[in-house]
């Protein structure tokens, strides 16, 4: 029996228990693999119904598990850490037929999966920016926490996640930009004003500030997403 | 946007900042209190199934067996693409859309 014939059969329950495999009776261990198997896909099935609660409010429970049954035999794991198992699931969803008619539900796990990355990314200490006027400021780069996640969409993404998750109102049409920002220990999706997807993308970029705000375009509210960075205790360094 | 206007938005932005640190004393002790506490989910070890055996048969769903249709809130947000959602198509593919910062 080799590695390959075990995952396969791991993954694939017409499939015959492989060779080799026995109980404490010396007869083929078919029911104790079963209950391997199946423990196999009930917790990567889990592990993807906690990390996309949104997704799966959006589709209900039964489908969500079936689906989740094709994804993870499609992207089985590929590292040992679940707690960011999932990370196709998005690409997963902009591909599966039975959810085409659902052109949000990639982004919206998208934001999901921001969430979680962000909330087990590295802690950092905000900057004190009280020793800099503002005109020495706009000429400096910002490097934003490592928890922080841009997630941008010509869908409402921000909305379709707040009203399932959150009770929200209903979302209307339009795209939002979502900066995940982690203050502490649990990470918040903040919705960003017009200009300041492109003004993060921008600081991302490794632009300076002042750089940055004209990239936010006519129109941009600086005051305010700056404020949300300072206020989330967001930027991590301030560099030359 | 010119020198000026920038200036004073990272001016009041940074003024906003100060009063909104002196108020967030109380905040840190809130957090010590809720250390090791995640958000409902977050931190799940997904443990298995026990021993039950659901998950083998064919029920798992698989490949052209696919028989179900969504049947939850999304019947209440049929949404279609905003008007500027053309036009921002083209950022959202050169973007890496979740960016580490």
């Amino acid at each position: 029996m080799s590695q390959a014939t075990f995952v396969a059969a791991l993954l694939d329950p017409a499939l015959a228990v492989p060779e080799g495999l026995l109980d404490p009776e010396g007869q083929p261990a078919g029911r104790r693999f079963d209950v391997y198997r199946n423990n196999v896909a009930g917790g990567l099935t889990k592990a993807l119904e906690a990390g996309f609660p949104a997704v799966r409010k959006l589709v209900g429970d039964q489908f969500f598990a079936a689906m989740a049954g094709v994804f993870l035999r499609a992207h089985p794991p590929q590292s040992r850490i679940l707690m960011l198992y999932g990370s196709e699931f998005p690409a997963f969803l902009g591909a599966f037929q039975p959810v085409a008619h659902l052109g949000y539900l990639p982004d919206v796990a998208r934001l999901e999966q921001a969430v979680r990355e962000s909330y087990h990314a590295a802690d950092h200490v905000a900057v004190p920016l009280a020793g800099l006027t503002p005109e020495a400021l706009l000429e400096r780069r910002l490097r934003l926490a490592p928890s922080a996640r841009l997630v941008r969409s010509r869908w409402p993404v921000h909305a379709i996640w707040a009203a399932n998750m959150a009770g929200g109102p209903a979302p209307v049409a339009g795209g939002q930009d979502v900066l995940v920002l982690r203050r502490g220990f649990d990470p918040e999706p903040h919705l960003l004003p017009f200009g300041g997807g492109d003004f993060v993308a921008a600081l991302g970029q490794g632009q300076t500030l002042g750089a940055a705000i004209d990239a936010g375009g006519d129109g941009f509210d600086a005051g305010a997403v700056l404020g949300l960075l300072l206020g989330q205790e967001a930027i991590a360094e301030v560099m030359e | 946007m010119t020198i000026q206007t920038k200036t004073l938005a990272v001016a009041s932005a940074l003024a906003c900042a100060m009063t909104v640190s002196v108020a967030g004393v109380a905040s840190a002790e809130d957090m010590e209190k809720c250390f090791g506490v995640a958000l409902a989910g977050q931190n799940d070890c997904a443990a298995g199934e026990g021993t039950t055996c659901a998950g083998t048969s064919k029920m798992d769903y698989q490949g052209n067996a696919w028989k179900l249709v969504p049947a939850g809130s999304c019947a209440t947000m049929e949404l279609p693409a905003g008007d500027d959602g053309m036009a921002r198509m083209g950022s959202l593919e050169a973007l890496d859309r979740d960016m580490a910062m």
